[in-house]
């Protein structure tokens, strides 16, 4: 797993729930109080040791946590960077939305060894869409419903998320669009770099 | 018509007449000097050229052949354009665009997406230079936490990296647990003798070479449980356990200098060297601290080194009713033993 995602996970965990929960997290998970790397990679069972001690810790469903691990990326001011770089999939939500498809293209074009799943958007008509996850990441169809959500409050858009289960092997979301105006949303401005 | 379709296409274009005056401008241009309308402004008043350079009137700049344009604005800020100019009937087109300009012309201007053709690569670029800083200062961070455990494992390493000896850290180790006084020891402090013209005249590989070869030979003439340090660049120190008989030290030393005599071959040539060796006993010298020890076999190399070199020295201690402190003092080994009693020979 690329170490972009445990780190991720890293920082959910200390910066929602504080150090001492990661540190007795990543014990129960037998990896005794690890500091991820960002720019490293490590075996694809760390992550999921993590995950699983983390739920058993919480006592919270795996899905749930995905589903924050998700808000948290869009919404924390420590990932702030990474909210700025979703924004740049375009002017509205529904830009946003179709911006999906390159999202896998877009972080590799960023760190060339990051692999996401291939994500597609299918519009349906009347403010309806689908968008399937593909099977490389367990799991990451949660982590997109969560960003999926921030994103609209970000975007000021008022949406509706279901995940549909898994379909041949993708996960499934579907999006109703209900008011793209909804609220007045965050600020972007192209030009205010994250520090 | 043809302002409907740019404006769409291109949204920094701008229609000149003839003469070389500004007729519709598109609606991103526009939005970068809000104070004035661009319509109706002299091109080459609005903008300074760089290139073409050599360019006085608009009729100049219409007779350049490839029409490739690199220009800024007259007033602040100077944001700089590259484009292309097009003669069409009546007039000109000219297309414009920020070039790498466009990161500090989005913070200038607030510009934003919607300012940009769909065809214009400007977010992707502006989103990649965000992604790669990003990326960037994440591996930055990366090396300098490696960087900074590098530094602590190198401090806390006991190893001579060169030659596999234990270095002075390892050694101030071993003797800090001396000082509680327990089992009786030597040091033995040994400098190579004419290491230096190895290393001027055969150079630093030679001299890596000698060293390696030196460490072999102090680890073969010594038992497992001594501690054979490299406590500097041709400076060795043995610390000898349980080992404080004069004449069998003094049996050992010379084994040493002669095994280290003994030529060795680097790339066809020849290193000689000898080694000058100076020893304490922590016997004669009861309630001695360790690291005062060292400095006594520290003495005794020194006596040594003057002794004409390639020979050994017991540390002495000074004879009673001598008042300097740590007087220097070494017993002069006789020929085939070292006899008990210290003669003083003051340097």
């Amino acid at each position: 797993m690329h170490g972009l995602v445990n780190r991720a996970i890293q920082s959910f965990v200390t910066n929602t729930y504080g150090r001492a929960r990661w540190r007795s997290v990543t014990e129960a998970a037998g990896l005794g109080g690890i500091e991820f790397e960002a720019m490293l990679s490590y075996e694809d069972g760390l992550t999921d040791a993590v995950i699983d001690a983390l739920c058993a810790d919480l006592g919270v469903c795996r899905n749930d946590v995905l589903e924050d691990l998700g808000t948290y990326l869009v919404s924390h001011p420590e990932v702030e960077a990474l909210r700025r770089l979703l924004r740049f999939g375009g002017e509205s939500y529904v830009d946003f939305l179709h911006s999906l498809d390159d999202l896998p293209d877009r972080a590799r074009l960023a760190v060339s060894d990051l692999r996401l799943p291939v994500l597609e958007l299918r519009e349906e008509g009347a403010g309806r869409f689908t968008l399937t996850c593909g099977p490389d990441l367990p799991g990451f169809g949660w982590v997109m419903m969560g960003i999926l959500r921030a994103m609209a409050d970000d975007y000021g858009a008022l949406v509706m998320l279901e995940h549909d289960g898994i379909r041949d092997g993708d996960e499934v979301i579907a999006i109703t669009l209900i008011e793209t105006a909804f609220a007045k949303g965050r600020d972007f401005n192209l030009g205010a770099r994250a520090g | 018509m043809l302002d409907d379709l740019l404006t769409r296409l291109c949204p920094m274009h701008l229609i000149l007449d003839a003469e070389g005056t500004i007729r519709h401008a598109g609606p991103t241009l526009q939005k970068l000097r809000p104070g004035a309308q661009l319509a109706g402004q002299r091109f080459l008043e609005l903008f300074r050229l760089t290139r073409p350079r050599a360019v006085t009137g608009f009729a100049d700049l219409m007779a350049d052949a490839d029409g490739k344009l690199s220009v800024g604005f007259r007033d602040a800020p100077h944001t700089t354009l590259k484009g292309q100019i097009v003669a069409v009937p009546g007039g000109a087109v000219v297309a414009l665009s920020f070039g790498i300009s466009l990161l500090d012309a989005v913070r200038d201007y607030d510009l934003t997406s919607a300012d940009f053709a769909p065809t214009d690569l400007a977010i992707e670029l502006l989103y990649l230079v965000e992604a790669k800083s990003a990326a960037m200062e994440a591996s930055r961070q990366l090396n300098q936490r490696l960087q900074a455990a590098r530094i602590a494992a190198e401090e806390q390493a006991f190893t001579d990296t060169l030659t596999g000896l234990k270095n002075r850290r390892a050694m101030d180790h071993v003797l800090a647990r001396k000082s509680g006084g327990g089992m009786p020891y030597s040091l033995m402090h040994i400098d190579l003798d004419f290491f230096k013209q190895v290393n001027d005249t055969l150079g630093h590989a030679a001299g890596d070479h000698v060293l390696q070869q030196v460490a072999q030979v102090l680890v073969e003439e010594t038992r497992r449980e001594d501690t054979v340090a490299r406590v500097g660049g041709d400076e060795f120190v043995i610390v000898f356990d349980n080992l404080t008989d004069r004449p069998r030290l003094q049996r050992i030393a010379r084994r040493l200098i002669e095994r280290l005599e003994h030529p060795m071959r680097f790339q066809g040539r020849t290193c000689a060297i000898s080694a000058s060796i100076g020893l304490a006993l922590s016997v004669e010298e009861p309630g001695c601290a360790p690291e005062d020890l060292l400095h006594h076999a520290d003495l005794a190399l020194y006596a040594a080194k003057r002794a004409g070199r390639a020979t050994m020295r017991f540390y002495a201690t000074p004879a009673p009713g001598d008042a300097a402190r740590c007087a220097p003092g070494w017993a002069e080994p006789g020929r085939d033993e070292v006899g008990p009693e210290p003669g003083l020979n003051r340097a």
